[in-house]
């Protein structure tokens, strides 16, 4: 069973982030107790607001939830695009993986029962090495941006140096989660419905749309891809142990078997590195940025919602004309809206402008880092020469 | 002409001998052919290969020493069928009364549907290449259909399986994979499956004419040669004979176990035992390997999939620099998959297929230790029998009876005759199992080595592709 374990994780973000020397953050390193992660929460600044300019908290999954929550339903931030909230660390698939391994160990050679648990325990590393890239990317995605960082819940999540969980309890009763659940329900009909004036806009939920669409679909094609290898790498783990088997019992195997077993299990770790590596660029950064680009449709709404009001009041307006009654309050509540909706259309309009420009950086950056990783895995890959292959054939045939 | 590269001779069992073997003894060593002594694995390996064998050819580019300079590896080698017999067929030099050397190469080539519908047939060209002078002519081709193998192998086995001689079996029915031909099905999975069947049946051709005794045997030639050949109905799968078949497979199977046999000859029992273990082993690698193919095939799909929707999204990407890379990258994962797909053929047609046969082989060559078992059996059988009427006759002469007594001396010498015949039947058997084993042996040994030799050059096929690969991404990352 998985024991605690400490890890310190890769560096290995997808945004260009944490530049800003007036405040630092990062996770450090995080504990892996059963399910529960606890991160340790890193701060250097230069800021006045802060009691210390380096502090250190610990910090669980929850808390980090409870952060994303009250700045989605804080009114003034209903302009700008909210970055995604972390999602829940799933150690799910390699625990019952391992589940399976122990049921079939007697089933095995020693020697493949080894293999498979070192294979299991590097998914439950990259797992863990995962949830900490995507909780520590959650923060300087907040700590960069301008409003956001100034946020006082921000402030609190980072400085207080108690848990948190009693401070979680009361904010929940306040909210109640109200706009949380009104934003899931019906906002793509809302957003595609609404008569846009403004080109800017337009063409942004209409590529919005179509790409949440588009990536989620290569999220999910690009899981398929890396689990297949992850068959493959097990696949060659049994064959491996078979040979290694039928080599000891069988003298012919002995002669014929030695290189070719090597090359199989050789070609088994390789495969099983370049999915774990690949997962951790590839999946992760359409992941990321299928969660990202739900957020923009999230302000999307909000700005839809807005209009609807704006509208709404225009209505009553002139319905408050037309029975000559309540005609001020009808101006007023219009010209809030109004306001309302002016200042979620500008904001919007710079979020999303360098929401793009962002996303294009990440993109690039992640696609040259993929590459690199492929030339590292075809140089790890070929220690074995074709000229020793050609050796070996000679030394056969002599 | 084939000659011969001999980096040592040894006079002990590293050929096979032609001479007879002793029965009493526990049998020469052939294991010893495996020592970890190198200079045994050189004298094994000296009949393999010929200055100009097409192995060599395929093997070594060009120069006499690989080692040292950087080689091109052949561009073919990566084909859908491994016909692994070409690389064998001017290998074995065997010492035949005639002085014929084994020289053969069968081909089974041009799979044609004849007729239609459920009544509809594969007809399969069989051409044979031969310097032996057993056979009418040096390049004959016949056509023959999937049932005409069974009846060859059906014949062969009656005749050779009970003396001790291993048949090679033949390859499996599949009603569900010629239902689909039959219909007509003009799809992927029908066309693999006639591939997969041609190469079966090639294989199993070559290994038979490779067996010496079986080779000269008059249904063999018939076969081959002859333009008509009688249809062999008892073959099909649900017909009478067929049922009939397994019933009796069942019956010995219960037999087979009722037999408790002295075991005097240590050599059988280790045998016994070393077949068991290659059993299951086999077997279970084979599964391994065929899990490996499956999954390998799933991934050329799954990256083929990602690809389209790589594009896609590249498409629908409005920042044009990226929305190329994209495109870039969704081009380079079909190229991958490409390289998948390669690789999943020449895994799946290399090593799976050759498992398969083994399985199949070493399930025959247990049939011909049964057999062994039952002949030892009939010979028990008869002395008891013999003990009995011996009591009988001794109380007849006390008796005093002199007709009776002299019908019992007559059948006395008469048992007496089939007890010394069952003894020399099951001499006979034992001798030529020994024999059997041994070829059986070389010859796995000889396969496994062709086929990692294979897979090892297709894997370097396989790593130059990947350079090819990650130059691309170079390419791409660094111009956007």
């Amino acid at each position: 069973h998985y024991n605690t374990e400490k890890y310190h994780h890769m560096r290995s973000v997808s945004v260009d982030l944490n530049h800003d020397a007036s405040l630092l953050i990062d996770i450090p390193d995080a504990l892996c107790e059963r399910d529960k992660v606890k991160f340790t929460v890193h701060t250097k600044t230069t800021l006045s607001s802060f009691q210390k300019p380096d502090f250190s908290v610990p910090r669980q999954h929850e808390d980090f939830i409870w952060l994303h929550d009250t700045l989605v339903e804080t009114e003034d931030y209903a302009g700008l695009i909210i970055p995604p909230v972390p999602p829940k660390p799933d150690f799910e698939s390699p625990r019952e993986k391992m589940h399976k391994l122990g049921e079939g160990e007697a089933t095995m050679t020693k020697e493949e029962y080894t293999k498979m648990k070192q294979e299991l325990e590097a998914e439950y590393l990259a797992v863990f090495k995962k949830t900490v890239q995507v909780h520590e990317v959650f923060l300087q995605r907040l700590s960069s941006h301008p409003i956001l960082s100034k946020d006082r819940n921000f402030q609190i999540f980072l400085e207080y140096d108690q848990d948190l969980t009693v401070r979680r309890k009361n904010a929940k009763e306040m909210f109640g989660g109200f706009f949380k659940n009104m934003v899931k329900s019906a906002d793509e009909v809302l957003i595609s419905g609404i008569k846009e004036v403004d080109d800017f806009f337009e063409q942004e939920k209409t590529f919005l749309l179509d790409y949440y669409s588009k990536i989620k679909d290569s999220t999910a094609k690009a899981e398929k891809m890396t689990r297949s290898h992850k068959n493959i790498a097990d696949d060659y783990i049994h064959i491996s142990a078979t040979l290694n088997t039928l080599s000891a019992d069988d003298s012919t195997y002995r002669h014929c078997g030695g290189y070719y077993m090597s090359s199989f299990v050789f070609l088994q770790k390789v495969e099983g590195r370049v999915a774990s590596d690949q997962e951790l660029k590839l999946t992760e950064l359409l992941r990321y940025y299928m969660r990202d680009i739900q957020a923009a449709k999230d302000l999307l709404y909000r700005r839809a919602r807005a209009l609807v009001d704006y509208e709404n009041s225009n209505k009553a307006l002139d319905k408050a004309r037309l029975k000559s009654r309540d005609i001020p309050q009808a101006e007023e509540h219009q010209k809030q809206c109004l306001q309302k909706f002016d200042k979620l259309s500008e904001s919007g309009k710079k979020e999303l402008t360098s929401f793009k420009g962002r996303r294009v950086v990440a993109f690039r950056k992640n696609l040259i880092e993929m590459a690199e990783l492929e030339i590292k895995h075809a140089k790890v890959s070929s220690p074995i020469q074709p000229r020793d292959f050609y050796t070996l054939i000679h030394v056969y045939n002599m | 002409m084939c000659v011969c590269v001999c980096v040592c001779v040894q006079s002990g069992p590293a050929s096979l001998p032609a001479e007879d073997i002793s029965t009493n003894s526990n049998g020469p060593k052939q294991d010893s052919l495996f020592d970890d002594d190198p200079e045994d694995l050189f004298a094994e390996a000296t009949e393999e290969v010929s200055l100009d064998s097409p192995e060599r050819d395929v093997l070594l580019s060009d120069g006499p020493s690989p080692a040292i300079t950087p080689i091109t590896p052949p561009c073919s080698l990566i084909t859908p069928h491994i016909d692994m017999f070409t690389h064998c067929s001017f290998d074995e030099i065997e010492e035949e009364e005639g002085g014929d050397s084994f020289d053969m190469h069968i081909s089974v080539s041009d799979p044609e549907k004849v007729g239609d519908g459920m009544n509809a047939y594969m007809a399969y060209k069989v051409s044979t290449k031969t310097s032996m002078s057993l056979f009418r002519s040096q390049d004959f081709s016949v056509k023959r259909r999937f049932s005409d193998f069974l009846g060859l192998h059906s014949k062969l086995a009656s005749k050779y399986l009970h003396i001790g001689y291993i048949v090679p079996p033949a390859p499996e029915k599949s009603i569900v994979g010629m239902t689909k031909v039959k219909v007509g099905k003009e799809d992927q999975s029908s066309n693999e499956f006639v591939e997969k069947r041609r190469s079966a049946l090639e294989r199993y051709l070559m290994r038979t004419v490779k067996h010496p005794t079986l080779l000269k045997d008059p249904d063999v030639l018939q076969f081959l040669e002859s333009s008509e050949l009688p249809r062999a109905v008892s073959t099909q799968a649900l017909s009478s004979a067929g049922i009939l078949r397994m019933v009796n497979k069942a019956a010995e199977a219960v037999n087979k176990m009722t037999i408790k046999m002295n075991e005097s000859d240590a050599w059988f029992e280790e045998k016994q035992q070393h077949f068991d273990n290659l059993d299951l082993q086999l077997r279970k690698l084979h599964a391994s390997v065929e899990s490996l193919v499956c999954h390998r095939r799933e991934l050329s799909v799954n990256t083929a999939l990602f690809a389209k929707s790589a594009a896609m999204l590249g498409n629908s990407e409005d920042h044009t620099a990226l929305s190329r890379a994209l495109s870039q990258l969704a081009e380079v994962e079909e190229k991958i998959d490409q390289l998948h797909q390669d690789q999943a053929n020449a895994d799946f047609y290399c090593f799976s297929e050759l498992l398969g046969d083994y399985v199949r082989l070493i399930t025959a060559v247990k049939g011909v230790f049964d057999h062994r078992m039952k002949t030892w059996q009939k010979w028990q059988d008869g002395q008891i029998l013999l003990q009995k009427k011996r009591e009988a006759e001794a109380k007849l002469q006390f008796n005093n009876k002199p007709e009776k007594l002299q019908q019992a001396k007559d059948e006395m010498r008469e048992l007496e005759g089939k007890v010394q015949q069952g003894e020399r039947d099951f001499e006979l058997i034992s001798k030529t199992i020994r024999k059997e084993v041994s070829r059986f042996e070389k010859e796995r040994v000889k396969d496994f080595k062709t086929i990692i030799i294979k897979y090892l050059e297709s894997l370097v096929q396989t790593q130059q592709k990947q350079k090819v690969k990650n130059i691309i991404i170079i390419i791409f990352s660094i111009s956007y």
